[in-house]
């Protein structure tokens, strides 16, 4: 007489659990959430086809043409040259000044600081600074750069140069190169700090040594997207100065003529051309906004590579 | 023992001269560009307050109060500004809090390891489009074929669809922080809840939610920030060329705190002549400067909650 127990298998416990009803609610939550998602990224897609679709027309016909000619007020011979020379030059800016003091300013706030009142408001004031909104940095910059220091920013360009651009970004992106970098240095194990003191190591010895190579690799990613943002953006630009139409940048120029001399970028070259009319103009707009995105996704490409490459090596 | 061992004295364990004036230096280096951020943020405000006081004195407070925005012939209607940047960040914000709190949720709560893998980065590719990209699309897809379609009331430029536009960009900074938040639940939370027989469904919106409100409030209120700084989208998608009448109406296009800095700019020649319609730049740029500052001081205040709760 031996009394069979029914096997509990997974769905049956579950049955069990959950009694009678289906739970519709938590599906309908779920989908929901699902569906939250996948807006998000079907709103990437269909930004990234419009425009592939609308810049086809220009791309396939004149292709590096279009990339090598100058602005113009001519539809069909405006190009994106001047603009993309512009924004590699001002990133360049970002990445020699920028970057540096910023890794500097984290290493200081995160090994040497202690923890004190007024380091802490140096810290919090730095996240606040973060999210200032950019075109606020482009007044400080139009003040600074382009009004107090024209002498030397650009004298025939009243301010108005390179020089100035870049210094603007390189302010406008510090506050998130000494953010990324104290994050990457916080993630190093104290434990490998302390091995390094027990040895006899001074606080440099160890920073350099020990915690620098450990942190590496978040620091170059924070480093190289801090760059991809500094490409795109625009409206601080505005405000010091970069040209929104046609200019000639004339040849035979030294590198200090250059610098301080007119200049736009790729982002700049969007805005004039999305409000000018006509199907052509639209073309141009979305060719030019391909060339962007490439840009970036160029830039995040590297910083993916060379983290990987570093994580291979520690 | 005798071994003649040298007896270690203070002297010794200090290091040598060099190593010492080294650590020294090096220290000074790094602080003074520590203390750069803090020169930057004093630059903010002096650049921005002097002048905007100088503006203030010169202009009859009167014309604060106007018809609308139209800083060349001496009017100066902040309601105008405010109204629309109002406007900009209740909208996008319409859009980016059920987007991004729903995809935080679902990243952090539902999705297996491997899709989170996959679905976070992708939603991060989001931030890194330029804004200017999505003003474009702002006036070329949303407003053709989504505004004007459902309203055909609406202009070529108008606050509505550029307020999309700024949600869509405002989607990644909400998620991002939200899922930052939720993950930071610790999961012992999460087990007692199942262990006395929650579904998913309950864990979710009575305990993980909960115990992570402050970062999603901070989440949202650093959205919101973001919405009111944009600049490039109502640049190009709300109409916000050098002057505009007051208006409530979303449909309609005119004047926000950021589009009227800019504006400012560009046409900044022509204005410059003029004295007092250059110089409301600065007392603008400093209205928003305080705002967003504010708001940021806030959610920093909800964020730390969080983090002292775990």
């Amino acid at each position: 007489m031996a009394i069979v127990a029914p096997q509990a298998t997974r769905s049956t416990v579950e049955a069990a659990l959950r009694g009678r009803r289906a739970d519709v609610r938590g599906r309908l939550l779920e989908s929901m959430l699902v569906l939250a998602l996948l807006a998000s990224l079907a709103i990437l897609v269909a930004l990234l086809f419009t425009t592939m679709v609308t810049a086809w027309p220009v791309l396939s016909s004149r292709g590096w043409d279009f990339i090598r000619s100058d602005t113009s007020s001519i539809e069909s011979r405006a190009g994106v040259w001047q603009g993309l020379t512009g924004s590699f030059i001002l990133v360049a800016f970002v990445a020699v000044i920028a970057i540096p003091i910023g890794v500097a300013a984290a290493i200081y706030l995160q090994e040497y600081a202690r923890d004190t009142r007024l380091n802490r408001a140096l810290i919090a004031n730095v996240r606040n600074l973060a999210g200032v909104p950019s075109i606020v940095y482009g007044i400080l910059g139009l003040v600074v750069f382009v009004q107090a220091l024209r002498s030397l920013t650009g004298p025939d360009t009243y301010g108005k140069s390179f020089i100035s651009g870049g210094l603007t970004l390189s302010v406008l992106v510090m506050p998130i190169v000494i953010l990324v970098t104290m994050e990457a240095l916080r993630a190093v194990p104290s434990s490998i700090r302390e091995a390094a003191y027990g040895v006899g190591a001074t606080r440099w010895e160890v920073i350099r040594s020990h915690v620098l190579p450990y942190a590496a690799p978040g620091i170059f990613t924070g480093a190289i997207l801090s760059l991809a943002r500094a490409f795109g953006e625009t409206a601080p630009l505005l405000l010091v100065g970069a040209v929104t139409g046609y200019f000639s940048t004339g040849t035979g120029r030294g590198p200090v003529e250059v610098l301080q001399g007119k200049y736009t970028a790729l982002p700049t070259q969007i805005f004039a051309w999305a409000k000018l009319p006509g199907q052509e103009w639209r073309q141009n707009t979305a060719a030019a906004i391909v060339v962007l995105l490439a840009a970036i996704l160029i830039v995040n490409l590297l910083a993916i590579l060379l983290r990987n490459r570093y994580e291979r090596k520690w | 023992m005798g071994v003649g061992a040298p007896r270690v004295s203070l002297e010794i364990m200090r290091g040598s001269a060099t190593r010492r004036r080294k650590e020294l230096i090096v220290r000074a280096v790094f602080a003074s560009a520590a203390a750069l951020g803090l020169i930057i943020s004093l630059g903010i405000v002096l650049a921005l307050a002097g002048e905007a006081v100088l503006w203030l004195t010169r202009i009859d407070l009167g014309s604060l109060w106007a018809q609308g925005w139209f800083p060349r012939s001496d009017e100066f209607d902040l309601l105008t500004l405010f109204a629309g940047t109002m406007m900009i960040a209740v909208i996008a914000m319409a859009v980016a809090t059920p987007l991004g709190l729903g995809a935080a949720t679902y990243l952090s709560e539902y999705a297996s390891p491997r899709t989170r893998r996959i679905l976070k980065p992708a939603i991060e590719t989001l931030a890194g489009i330029p804004s200017v990209v999505l003003g474009y699309f702002a006036l070329t897809v949303i407003n053709p074929t989504i505004v004007q379609k459902l309203f055909s009331s609406a202009g070529t430029f108008n606050f509505l669809s550029a307020g999309i536009a700024v949600g869509i960009l405002t989607i990644p900074l909400v998620a991002t922080v939200t899922e930052d938040a939720l993950h930071s639940v610790p999961a012992a939370l999460r087990e007692a809840a199942y262990g006395i027989g929650a579904r998913r469904r309950t864990v979710t919106t009575k305990v993980v939610f909960p115990a992570a409100v402050s970062g999603v409030v901070a989440s949202l209120i650093l959205g919101f920030a973001r919405a009111v700084g944009e600049t490039m989208v109502v640049a190009i998608a709300a109409g916000a060329t050098g002057t505009a009448l007051r208006t409530f109406n979303p449909l309609e296009g005119g004047q926000t705190m950021t589009g009227a800095i800019s504006s400012l700019a560009i046409g900044s020649d022509q204005v410059r002549g003029s004295g007092n319609a250059f110089l409301s730049l600065y007392f603008v740029g400093l209205l928003l400067f305080a705002v967003t500052f504010a708001l940021n001081v806030v959610s920093e205040r909800f964020v730390r909650r969080v983090r002292r709760m775990y």
